[in-house]
Formats: C-alpha cells, sequence, structure tokens
C-alpha cells in the first residue's frame, strides 16, 4: 500500500470543498498530477496543491491506497467523501461530510467531524475519535433512503438525527447522543453507551436502537415488552425491550406486524 | 377630491387578503385611508406616507454618515461587490414580488451566490419535511367551505395573522359551514393561553419542547394502542378525546406555525403533523397547512423551486443548485462565516437574527434594499430604498396555500424612485457586462 500525505499550507478564507480527496480520486496518480487535482472555494476552482502539500504518489488502485492529511482542516468539507476501497486518515478535526456515501475501505478522524458525516454510507467503516456532529449517518436531505451498510464508531458524543431513515449498517457511540435516533429508519442498529435524550425511534418502522445509559424522555409509541438478556459488544447485560414507534405504520411477516426495538439496559 | 380603490391587496401577512379599500388623493400621489385591512395591514399602507423617508440610495462613509448617491452609482456597487465575491449570499425576497424575484436569481446564478429566502428562520424546517413526505393541503376557499375541525398548532393566528380566522378559518359561513363559528370546532395547541387559545373548544397546554410527543401520541391513539398516563403534560384522556374529535369531523385542517417549525424537533414536528394528517385521512378528510408569515414568502419558495428545484437555501456556488440547510442556509453560512458579501431584499436579518449574524453583516461588504430604515440597512455599507411593494407598484404574490395572487398598485412612489424589479435589472446589466457573458 502507497501512502500520499497532505499538508495544509495555505488556509482557505472561506470554506474548502475537497470531494477529490479520497482513495479513488488519488489512485494511479503521482504528487504531482494529485496536486492538480480540483477543490473548490465558493464559486473559485483551483487545485489541491494550492492549498496543501503533497507528498508521495498514490498507489495503483484505491485498494492500494493510504491517504494521511496533516494540518488544520477543520475548515474543509467532504474529506473522503464517496470512497470505496483504501485507506484515509485525518490527524485532527475536520468539516461537514467526512466520509460521505462511502461505500468501502477505512476513514479514521483523529479529531471530530462537523455535521452530516457518513450521510447516505453504503458500506466501508468511519472511526471519529472525537466527537460527531448532527446528522451523522443519516439520509442526504430528502432521500428516504438513508444509510444502508458499514460501520460508524463515534468514541465520544454525537449530535442530533443520528440515523435518520437508515435502512442497514451499524452506529456506535461510545458517548452520549443528542435528540432524534433513527426516526423514520427501517433497519440498521444504534448502540448509544452513554445517555440518550429523547425523540428515539419517532416515526420507526423497523431497526433497533440500544442505550446503555439514560433517556430523558420515552417516545409515547414505545411500549414495554419483557426483560431481556443480551450482549452487545462483549458486554452482557439486562435489558428492558421496548417496541415501536406504534403510532407509524409497520410491515407484516406471517400475519404478524414487525416493530421496531429499543433495548435500555438496566 | 379622493377616489377608492377596491380590491387591494395587503402586502403584509401570507393570508394576503385581497378585499381592501384604499382612498387616494386625486393626483393619484397620495394614500389617505385604509379600509376593511387589519391594524397591521393598514399600518403597512400608511407608513408609506411617512415625511421622512429615505428617497435615495445612501452609501456609508469612512466616518459612520450616509451619502446621497444615484441609482446607476448604487447599482454599479451592487453589481461589483457581487462580482468580486467568491461566495455572496442573497437574503430576503419575501416581501417583494415574484417578478423582482426572478431577476434576482438571474444576478445568482451569474455570480454563484447562494440565495435563501425568510423561510430560512421561519417555515423552511416545514419545507424539509414536505420534501422528506409530502403534504396533503387544500386552499383556504376549501376551508372556509368546508372544514368543521381545525386545529392551531404553535400558532397565534389573533395577533400574527389577524384575518385570517374572520376570513377563512373560524367565523366565515361557508357553503357546508352554513353556520359559521358553530359549524366548527377549534382545538389550539400551545404552552401560552394566547388570545387564540381562549377561543379554542379545547386547549391543549403541551409542555415546552414536547409537540412530537404529542403528534406522535395523538397517532398512537388513533391506532388504540397503549399510551403512557401523561405525554407533554396531557393526560392520555384527553389526547384520546381529540382523535376522536378529529376523526368526527367532516374536514378538518391543521395550521402550524413558528411555535412548532422552530422549536425543539423543528422538521421532525412537522413531519409528524403531515403524518398524523396522512393518518386521519383513514378515518375522514384531512389537511394541512403551514401559517406563512411574509406575504410572499410562499411566492419566492415557489421562483426558486421552478427555477432551481428547491424551495430556500439554494447554493449556487459551483454552478449548479445545490440545497441542504444546516450548510447551505444562511444562519449557517453567517454563524460560520462562510460567505464574503451579503446582499438582502425585501427581509429585515438585522432585526431578527442571532447577534453573532448581524455582527458578521457588520463585518462584511453589503447592500440591503428595503423602503424602509431598518436595524440591516443600518449595518449595510449601501442601503438602496426602493418603491412599496403592493402599494405603489404591483405584482405576483403567492398566498400561504399557495394560490397567486397579483397586487395593485394604489398610488405612485415618490418621483424618480425604482421598484425592486427596475433596481435589480440595472443591477443584471451591469454584473452581466462585468462576467462577460452575453
Ligand atoms: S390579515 Fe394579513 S393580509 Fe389581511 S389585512 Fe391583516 S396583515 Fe393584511
Amino acid at each position: 500500500m502507497e501512502t500520499v500525505t497532505i499538508t495544509m499550507k495555505n488556509q482557505p478564507a472561506l470554506y474548502l470543498e475537497a470531494d477529490n480527496v479520497a482513495p479513488d480520486k488519488f489512485a494511479g496518480k503521482t504528487a504531482p498530477q494529485i496536486a492538480e487535482l480540483h477543490v473548490y472555494e465558493g464559486n473559485t476552482t483551483s487545485t489541491l496543491g494550492k492549498y496543501f502539500e503533497v507528498a508521495g504518489n498514490a498507489g495503483a488502485t484505491a485498494a492500494d491506497t493510504r491517504i494521511v492529511v496533516k494540518g488544520d482542516v477543520k475548515k474543509v468539507k467532504y474529506l473522503g467523501m464517496k470512497m470505496s476501497a483504501g485507506e484515509l486518515v485525518v490527524e485532527g478535526s475536520t468539516d461537514l461530510y467526512a466520509g460521505a456515501w462511502m461505500s468501502g475501505g477505512t476513514m479514521l478522524v483523529k479529531g471530530n467531524v462537523e455535521a452530516f458525516a457518513a450521510t447516505g454510507m453504503k458500506g466501508g467503516e468511519l472511526i471519529i475519535e472525537g466527537n460527531a456532529g448532527n446528522y451523522l449517518g443519516s439520509a442526504y436531505r430528502g432521500d428516504w433512503r438513508g444509510v444502508s451498510g458499514g460501520k460508524i464508531l463515534v468514541k465520544g458524543n454525537a449530535g442530533s438525527d443520528v440515523g435518520q431513515y437508515m435502512l442497514g449498517g451499524e452506529i456506535v457511540i461510545n458517548g452520549n447522543a443528542d435528540v432524534h435516533v433513527m426516526t423514520h429508519a427501517e433497519g440498521g442498529k444504534v448502540t448509544i453507551k452513554g445517555n440518550a435524550k429523547s425523540k428515539l425511534g419517532g416515526q420507526l418502522v423497523d431497526g433497533t436502537i440500544i442505550v446503555f445509559g439514560t433517556i430523558d424522555v420515552m417516545m409515547p409509541g414505545f411500549k414495554f415488552v419483557d426483560n431481556v438478556e443480551l450482549e452487545v459488544d462483549g458486554t452482557k447485560a439486562k435489558f428492558a425491550h421496548f417496541i415501536g414507534d406504534t403510532g407509524e405504520r409497520h410491515k407484516k411477516r406471517k400475519g404478524q406486524l414487525i416493530y421496531g426495538n429499543l433495548y435500555k439496559k438496566i | 377630491m379622493t377616489k377608492t380603490v377596491t380590491d387591494v391587496v395587503c402586502p403584509f401577512c401570507g393570508t394576503l387578503c385581497d378585499d381592501l379599500e384604499v382612498v387616494v388623493s386625486d393626483d393619484g400621489k397620495q394614500l389617505t385611508e385604509v379600509y376593511n385591512a387589519c391594524v397591521i395591514g393598514t399600518e403597512k399602507f400608511l407608513h408609506s406616507q411617512a415625511k421622512d423617508r429615505v428617497t435615495r440610495p445612501r452609501l456609508r462613509q469612512e466616518d459612520g454618515s450616509w451619502k446621497e448617491i444615484s441609482y446607476d452609482d448604487a447599482a454599479e456597487y451592487t453589481a461589483q461587490m457581487l462580482a468580486k465575491a467568491k461566495k455572496p449570499l442573497m437574503y430576503g425576497w419575501s416581501s417583494t414580488n415574484c417578478e423582482a424575484q426572478s431577476v434576482g436569481h438571474e444576478i445568482a446564478e451569474m455570480v454563484g451566490a447562494c440565495v435563501d429566502n425568510t423561510a430560512a428562520v421561519c417555515h423552511g424546517t416545514t419545507l424539509i419535511a414536505v420534501q422528506d413526505i409530502g403534504i396533503p393541503s387544500c386552499t383556504l376557499g376549501e376551508i372556509k367551505n368546508r372544514a368543521d375541525r381545525i386545529l392551531f398548532w404553535g400558532c397565534n393566528p389573533a395577533h400574527a395573522h389577524p384575518r385570517h380566522m374572520s376570513r377563512y378559518s373560524i367565523y366565515p359561513r361557508g357553503f357546508f359551514t352554513g353556520k359559521g363559528q358553530k359549524s366548527r370546532k377549534m382545538i389550539v395547541v400551545d404552552p401560552r393561553v394566547t388570545d387564540t387559545a381562549k377561543l379554542a373548544d379545547v386547549h391543549l397546554q403541551v409542555e415546552q419542547g414536547r409537540d412530537y410527543e404529542l403528534l406522535n401520541a395523538i397517532r398512537v391513539a388513533l391506532n388504540n394502542e397503549w399510551l403512557p398516563d401523561v405525554v407533554a403534560g396531557i393526560p392520555a384522556q384527553k389526547i384520546r378525546e381529540v382523535a376522536d374529535i378529529c376523526k368526527s369531523g367532516r374536514f378538518g385542517i391543521i395550521f402550524f406555525g413558528m411555535g412548532v417549525t422552530q422549536t425543539l424537533s423543528k422538521n421532525h414536528n412537522i413531519d409528524e403533523a403531515i403524518a398524523l394528517t396522512k393518518h386521519l385521512n383513514e378515518f375522514t378528510k384531512f389537511s394541512i397547512m403551514p401559517m406563512r408569515g411574509h406575504y410572499n414568502v410562499t411566492g419566492s419558495g415557489e421562483v426558486l423551486a421552478w427555477q432551481f428545484g428547491f424551495p430556500y437555501s439554494v447554493d449556487l456556488s459551483r454552478g449548479f443548485a445545490r440545497y441542504n440547510p444546516g450548510d447551505t442556509s444562511t444562519i449557517d453560512l453567517l454563524a460560520r462565516g462562510e460567505v464574503d458579501a451579503m446582499f438582502t431584499l425585501g427581509s429585515d436579518p438585522g432585526a431578527h437574527f442571532p447577534i453573532s449574524c448581524v455582527k458578521q453583516i457588520a463585518k462584511l461588504p453589503s447592500v440591503c434594499i428595503d423602503p424602509h430604515q431598518t436595524p440591516t440597512s443600518g449595518v449595510s455599507k449601501l442601503h438602496v430604498p426602493v418603491a412599496f411593494c403592493g402599494v405603489e407598484v404591483g405584482g405576483n404574490a403567492y398566498r400561504m396555500d399557495n394560490v397567486p395572487i397579483d397586487m395593485r398598485k394604489v398610488v405612485d412612489p415618490p418621483a424618480g424612485m425604482l421598484t425592486d424589479e427596475e433596481f435589480l435589472i440595472k443591477v443584471r446589466d451591469r454584473v452581466k457586462q462585468l462576467k462577460g457573458a452575453a
């Protein structure tokens, strides 16, 4: 695997849209060629090399390419967008749409990400060592088909609207989550190791939410079924099992209504 | 002598009343009286007659004073500012006609701007919800003639849309609602005992920030499922009663306002309210409608949507239209420092935005186009006063139910003043030259 290191040298005056920073776009290119890739600051198109120092050549394919992003990229959007293979490491924090629509490979952010990380994700793995902003692993605005695969791990906290319209895949938040988790979801799983606020599973059709900490306010559309023993991420514990959203429409399987599930550790 | 102009349209709130009568002097230069309008509507007309009105563009000088300049110089300044910017923001559009909006959008496309209207701080969340799950709606005429179940959720028409209840929703005797108010059941959901709530048959005093739960609970009740004893401060029994009242009507309508669009859950509140409306259609006929504020914010959404595909917060910076509130929305653009020029027309962000955003406007190159002197004109580098739309110039506007209505000109503007559209055409033609577009 070949490594390309890009280091911020000239901060943008506004924000930078760097949707070409992904192993798929770098693959098969030399450092000077990579420096020629387009980036956008407002209505102005320029090159990656104008803002970043580029070192190292990419591998022949995305899978053979590892990108390391150094320096302050808090004002850079779309890092890792649509990546399908390979690796991307962001040494610090980054802005909106980190790993949006990724379908494979691994992206690691050592700091925080702002909103819309892993929007519409289809596969691969996104690891965020800090906190995530709002709309982590949600559908793109207006799309009713959200995250369908892949794995997201947030070591810190997450904002509101985690996993909206989720269809599949898995999100684990080691810290706390803000309001609205898996709204409108029809599949997939969100685990919150810390505390949750409210509006969990509103309009949930199908899918699973697991909460280790507290829930401030439960949705009225969730009713208690029983207590169960579960093993989550190697931890065995007892959970109260609720089903819902009972106000929402649900599919039937063998004449039985299929509900979403919410487990709260007791 | 005076003459009376009839069927005048009120350019103030989204009710867009079209039955006003305005008395003007014989030479058509002075407006003396307004009939049929509510207090705020009347004020809007009379304000155009203010003696201290600014009638020429003014440019801010180094020492903070204003210097009067010509409309041509003002157009040059505006065109230069927009053409030079990397990401200009063109905000407002809700208090002008659709014709001016359309010219504004041409400019926006040429300079690669972000275009946004006041929905960004109002009913934008409604538009998000509508895009997410659609909307079963109707016209105000249908409500007047048919509706016998009226819900006002998080809105206070008694103060914000003063003639709404008398013209359309509560008092009028319509075709199937011959007994007026007596043929209707009125439900108000509001944490406060507002003047609207005082008129209601049922007032649900919902706990603040728990509208989403309450809407959900009504849907749970419709499904005859288990409910907790109390949801959002309302006993389950009461929630089931309200569900029954809604079900038993022949035609119901949910009106909602900023009490749900801009409080916790935002678009999700509307999303769930629309889902509830859809749900109620399994039992009877139900519709839902936002109580739009500015008289032509609906029109701005319409024009943006037919030109660019999205109703607000449109980012044209990369040459194609993108839309994602949170990224492309005005408050976020200003608060995050994403734009480098601010153009305001037909709105007053200086009075309504968070202070951090107003400070940001003050730092940027800025132009404010507004007939009034406002907090926004106060922080802008250039203030371009224009004719009052709907008073001194006609044009098209959309009522809150998406019905387009042609406004009427009733008096002349002060001599030499331009309209929004005329000024924008000057700017557009200059931008065309600067950008080298044919
Ligand atoms: S209700 Fe609205 S449109 Fe009607 S007169 Fe009053 S301000 Fe004007």
